[in-house]
């Protein structure tokens, strides 16, 4: 099986707090520390867990700047076969729609039986793979949390509310949006990622993928972010300050009070 | 403005909160805006809910087809592009049918899709401005969309205070005759329940929950502690389930159990939505958590910014001297 993932470079929000800049253009972006999307890497796991039940490749791929290229190198120390990095400064303020029409782009110059994205990136939208999918005509199915292979279809389980997953059957090609959980992806060392420093990623640009770059990027996003802020939520929670002695003693009485300790 | 138009979900006969919060979302779009509801199904649930809406949308329109008797997405839109005009101005919930429904939807309709909208700012000409948020909510954004050739607009679930006038009265119209070609490349097989847990995290009173900011598997220990020091039970956020380091049962969110307890410790829980949208019953809250950002902050009744791995333990030990 021929299984493209796709990934995307995103701060890591567990080694950063992340912050609006002083004009709100912008999250504060530096000493920002970047990794692989949380739900690309379950996704990238599945495909390579796939490759070696039932054989063929597993290339990554991304739309990014020239940073990028680390990600798709430690999903391959991950164990990915191939990198594909969509860089070019016309992608760039490119909305979901420009992203997804970019990898059918790509898509459409290989030759994929399965294709996998994350559920869900930083912006927390959730949509690149159902368009993708869309503009292909291939089948979709959103946060998947099982993958069985049977000939020539596959059977797919999405996880919905409460925890409960509805079984669907799916025909090959088809786009699936990975839900994390569906697997335990494996740990990346410094040695797996120094055996792919020097492998060759091949980059495309507009030209090489037939893309008019009007289209994509900021020019042709009909969804534009105006800016970042911080909502007035009110008042929020009252904080417990002093020593350590202070807050547990007032916790201790808030908790007796409102039925917490027993 | 285009005509508007919300997808009805439902279960046993009864159609989700997020009915209401549709309408309510459609009425900061266009005021005066007759709005029709999209009602698909068969059999008596069907009608039941299809005559419900009619209290709350201008037109209900009512498709009962045994194809549509399970929401698959993929057969849903093939119904939605057959019978909606092009620039049909649609709103789904933001739940795990709209995730799937709306972005291909959009693609097919060739209009915008606008991803999980928690407020809505105006139109202005073809132009619409919302509120969204990025980062598991620890940044807001305003965001523009091109909705002059149509949108697809999924609305976060309990973001919008529902509609309850119930005021519309509204007409149903049985259009399954308009369903058209239905045929899907997905077939839905069966819903496989979440299975039960050693603890029914659902009936305690006190919950101490526990998310990625315990670090490490050995910390849960910590949480089970003062658990036990106070009688109550460990609950978790998704990731500690996805590391396995509990069970899926002891996860608390929209994909996991619904909690009603008195008491609600968050602690090293940022407070995503698909988190909290798990606790109801407006416990009283106690966000533990190093980063006094965290959303969390923002629905707890009482907040303290420390590290949750000293400041657990010394808790615990605490109430244990009491
Ligand atoms: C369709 C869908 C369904 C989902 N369903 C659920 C669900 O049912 N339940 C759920 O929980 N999530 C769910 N999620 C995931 C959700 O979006 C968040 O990713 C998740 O809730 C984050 O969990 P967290 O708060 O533990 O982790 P994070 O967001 O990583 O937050 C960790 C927090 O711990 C703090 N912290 C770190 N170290 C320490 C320390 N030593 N001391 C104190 N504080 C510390 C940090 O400041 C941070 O605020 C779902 C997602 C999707 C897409
Ligand atoms: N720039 C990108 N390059 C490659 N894949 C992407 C990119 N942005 C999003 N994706 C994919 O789409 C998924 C969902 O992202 P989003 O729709 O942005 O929430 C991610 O998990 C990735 O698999």
């Amino acid at each position: 099986m021929e299984i493209l993932v796709c990934v995307k470079r995103v701060p890591d929000t567990a080694e950063n707090e992340i912050e609006v800049n002083r004009d709100g253009s912008d999250i504060e972006r530096d000493d920002l520390v970047y990794s692989v999307n949380e739900w690309d890497n379950y996704a990238v796991e599945e495909a390579i867990q796939l490759r070696d039940k039932v054989g063929g490749s597993v290339t990554v791929i991304t739309v990014g700047d020239d940073e990028s290229e680390e990600v798709l190198r430690r999903e391959m120390a991950m164990g990915a076969d191939n990198g594909l990095l969509l860089c070019d400064d016309a992608f760039e303020g490119s909305d979901g729609k420009g992203i997804a029409s970019l990898l059918k782009a790509a898509v459409e110059k290989g030759k994929y039986d399965l294709i996998l994205s994350g559920a869900l990136a930083d912006d927390g939208a959730g949509q690149v793979g159902g368009m993708l999918a869309a503009m292909l005509d291939y089948p979709y199915a959103s946060l998947v949390n099982k993958i069985e292979v049977a000939d020539g279809k596959l059977k797919v389980g999405r996880e919905i509310e409460g925890g409960n997953q509805e079984m669907n059957e799916i025909q090959l090609p088809c786009v699936l949006s990975i839900q994390t959980g569906i697997n335990e992806p494996r740990y990346v060392g410094i040695r797996g990622i120094r055996k792919v420093a020097s492998v060759e990623i091949p980059q495309h640009g507009a030209t090489d993928l037939g893309v008019d770059p009007t289209a994509v990027g900021a020019a042709g996003a009909k969804v534009k972010r105006v800016d970042y802020f911080v909502p007035d939520m009110g008042e929020g929670a009252e904080m417990l300050e002093g020593s350590t002695e202070e807050i547990t003693a007032k916790l201790i009485e808030l908790l007796k009070a409102k039925g917490g300790l027993k | 403005m285009a005509d508007i138009y919300a997808y009805i979900t439902y279960k046993g006969g009864v159609a989700d909160d997020s009915s209401l919060e549709l309408i309510a979302a459609a009425k900061k779009l266009d005021a005066g805006a007759a709005v029709t509801a999209i009602v698909t199904g068969s059999g008596a649930d069907l009608d039941k809910v299809a005559d419900d809406m009619a209290a709350s949308y201008a037109k209900v329109l009512k498709f009962n087809l045994d194809a549509l008797a399970y929401p698959n997405a993929e057969v849903v839109r093939n119904l939605m592009v057959n019978v909606l005009p092009a620039d049909a101005i649609v709103l789904v919930s933001h739940d795990t049918f709209g995730m799937d429904l709306g972005p291909g939807l959009s693609i097919k309709l060739e209009s915008t899709f606008i991803a999980d909208v928690v407020d809505i700012e105006g139109v202005d000409g073809g132009s619409l401005k919302v509120i969204r948020q990025e980062y598991s909510g620890m940044v807001s954004t305003h965001v523009t969309g091109d909705i002059s050739t149509g949108a697809v607009i999924n609305i976060r679930p309990g973001a919008f205070a529902p509609d309850e006038s119930k005021s519309a009265g509204g007409s149903v119209e049985d259009k399954s005759a308009d369903a058209g070609d239905l045929t899907a490349q997905r077939t839905f097989l069966e819903i496989v329940e979440a299975e039960v847990g050693d603890v029914d995290i659902t009936k305690s009173d006190v919950l101490v929950s526990v998310g990625r900011g315990i670090e490490d598997e050995e910390n849960i220990e910590i949480a089970e502690e003062l658990a036990k020091a106070m009688g109550a039970v460990v609950s978790c956020s998704r990731p500690i389930v996805d590391a396995k380091w509990l069970e899926k049962s002891r996860q608390v969110g929209t994909s996991g159990q619904t909690v009603k307890p008195k008491v609600y410790m968050a602690c090293g829980i940022s407070g995503s939505f698909q988190h909290l949208g798990g606790i109801k019953g407006s416990p009283f809250i106690v966000a533990i958590n190093k980063n006094v950002k965290a959303p969390i902050f923002q629905v707890a009744d009482v907040g303290i910014e420390v590290d949750i791995l000293e400041f657990l333990p010394e808790l615990t030990d605490a109430i244990n001297e009491l």
